[in-house]
């Protein structure tokens, strides 16, 4: 662990530090605007992350390497996540540039922002030690605390941002006390090594499973899994609409990358490069998730029948889909990983395409309410349009990738046995029930008589370029012998 | 290993005590105090594994780094809830449920 080594690491961190010149870049040129051209920290911010990207894009193929002494990997895994992450970045802030909600405010800092959470986020999905990851996880929370209540003088703002930073505060110090016992019952904080430990079974499966359970706490809090999901309707609809998309993407994807990489290495039996392997014996961690996985499907899409709030009902939903990903963790192979990588990736586009819609609409409209969505459809057709695609997407229904998406996740889960059975029959069930709220809205665009008086301003047409780079991938990107999934499998490939 | 237990409870005490303080307090500052004693309950731990189970500077060297986030966290909660003052003219989290349905 002497420096040379540290030094050697570097070469395989170029994205991080492109991305930390690029925060350091956008803070000193927010010095010298006014705040009627701070919006313009924003086209810095998505220049830093087209080139982070394209230092991604340099990296593959670099087989799986642990550096600064291994506390973070560099592996096919991590990758695929900050793909999704800075893509999803980069779209949020797009969405943020012409917000009503942020006019006549100073916005650097908000860019700013964004970028220091997505180096969070990069970190997170490669964290292999305790520490890193809590480290990492708190510089997420720390910089969704303070974008929810960007909006300093709306009162909702500030709610949310409360309820935001004293639920992750309290969960995430329920999982570094979690962590604390772990650290004592195997003696190390690299998870490969606490795998090492726990197979040798000296470790009492009491203390296992309390300790599972504390470390549920944290993850479940960052992905919105149903005991730990009471802040997620209050925060996204209190924060401001872009970040409310990029906080139901980004930081959710982020946190399922740490939950598996986490419950495959250090909570289970075998090397996860292989096709499947198994969970430690005396700790049936499957059946927790499991049980997790469809309370989660359950109450999101219940609670989400009675929403009339846009941002709240999307909330709901995202909770749903959470539930609809944890079935893919279950699933202890290569194949449910690889679902879920794929389900992420597109579920990154849909919602944030629902959302970018329910911005448009509030830009125009200054609506937020479903009721106030009469007549949109025939008002503004493609904004209706779009939203149909995303809404089937949401749903499940072809001809989007949302359908290939789900069916990649329950045929990992059938293939995996018949153990899991009901627990898909629980996913089919809940697609029903989400079909009848989204299918509202639906039905409010196109059915309902129009009582919105007039339109009063029009979308910018970049905005209608951003609406087109969603839809597209979403109707046509599983066509073409479906990249998207061929990406997903081979990303399977943790450094162990 | 007595002493090790003996630090163990005190943690367990500690945590403890920080669940029933965020659980019960109405006052946003309390509550926080109640998340910095989970925070330490957990430092406690991991300088008393890292003395004596593991008998290596890993568990110190984690207990500066939470201290040092500890107050990173408390820094931006305070401002959060100093906003929420700003709104109520009091911290009293029950005040805060206008986007309760």
């Amino acid at each position: 662990m002497d420096l040379t080594q540290l030094a050697l690491s570097l070469k395989y961190f170029i994205p991080e530090m492109v991305l930390t010149g690029f925060i350091v870049v956008a803070i000193l040129y927010d010095l010298f605007l006014k705040p009627e051209t701070s919006h313009r920290v924003g086209f810095v911010a998505i220049a830093g992350l087209v080139v982070t990207l394209g230092m991604l894009y340099q990296q593959q193929g670099i087989p799986a390497t642990g550096i600064f002494a291994n506390m973070f990997a560099l592996d096919g895994f991590a990758t695929f996540f900050k793909w999704v992450v800075a893509i999803g970045a980069a779209l949020a802030i797009w969405m943020s540039l012409d917000t009503k909600e942020l006019e006549n405010r100073r916005v650097g800092e908000y860019h700013i922002l964004i970028l220091i959470l997505v180096l969070g986020m990069f970190l997170l999905v490669s964290a292999t030690h305790i520490i890193s990851i809590y480290l990492s996880l708190e510089m997420v929370s720390i910089m969704s605390y303070l974008l929810a209540g960007y909006l300093k003088e709306n009162s909702r703002s500030n709610e949310a941002s409360v309820k935001y930073v004293i639920y992750g505060a309290f969960s995430s110090g329920i999982m570094l006390y979690g962590l604390s016992l772990l650290y004592g019952l195997t003696g190390t904080g690299y998870i490969s090594e606490i795998q090492a430990q726990l197979v040798l079974g000296q470790v009492s499966p009491v203390m296992l499973v309390l300790v599972t359970v504390l470390l549920l706490a944290g993850f479940g809090y960052k992905i919105s899994a149903v005991p730990f999901h009471f802040w997620t309707p209050d925060v996204y609809e209190g924060a401001p609409t872009p970040i409310t998309a990029f906080l139901s993407v980004a930081p959710k994807a982020a946190g399922f990358a740490v939950l598996i990489r986490f419950f495959n290495v250090a909570l289970s039996q075998g090397d996860p490069n292989t096709p499947s392997w198994l969970a430690l014996p005396g700790l049936d961690w499957p059946m927790i998730i499991a049980v997790l996985s469809a309370i989660t499907m359950t109450v999101g899409n219940v609670l989400a029948i009675q929403q009339n709030n846009i941002k709240r009902l999307l909330a709901y939903s995202s909770i749903a889909h959470a539930g609809y990903m944890l079935m893919g963790v279950v699933v202890a192979d290569q194949t449910g990983i690889a679902a879920i990588l794929y389900y992420a990736g597109v579920y990154m586009l849909m919602n944030l395409g629902a959302f970018f819609v329910a911005i448009q609409i509030k830009n125009i409209y200054n609506t937020e309410t479903i009721a106030d969505y009469a007549g949109l459809g025939f008002k503004a057709p493609w904004i209706g349009i779009a939203m149909a695609v995303f809404l089937f997407a949401l749903t499940g229904l072809p001809p989007t990738a949302g359908f290939v998406a789900k069916f990649y996740l329950f045929r990992a889960l059938v293939q995996f046995g018949d153990g899991f059975l009901w627990l898909a029959m629980f996913g089919l069930l809940n697609g029903v029930v989400s079909l009848f709220y989204y299918m509202r809205i639906l039905k409010a665009m196109y059915f309902d008589k129009m009582e919105i008086p007039e339109k009063l301003t029009a979308v910018p047409l970049h905005f209608n370029v951003l609406m087109f780079i969603l839809v597209v991938p979403l109707l046509v990107g599983w066509m073409f012998g479906d990249p998207l999934s061929i990406w997903a499998a081979e990303a399977v490939q943790f450094f162990f | 290993m007595h002493a090790l237990s003996s630090y163990l409870i005190l943690s367990a005490l500690l945590f403890s005590l920080g669940l029933y303080t965020v659980i019960t307090r109405k006052n946003a500052v309390a509550i926080l105090m109640g998340i910095e004693l989970i925070l330490n309950a957990a430092n406690v731990n991991f300088i008393a594994f890292s003395k004596f189970v593991t008998h290596h500077v890993e568990g110190h060297l984690m207990a500066v780094f939470i201290i040092m986030l500890a107050a990173a966290e408390a820094a931006v909660a305070l401002a959060i809830i100093l906003n929420l003052y700003n709104d109520h003219g009091n911290i009293n989290v029950d005040e805060a449920n206008a986007l309760k349905r």
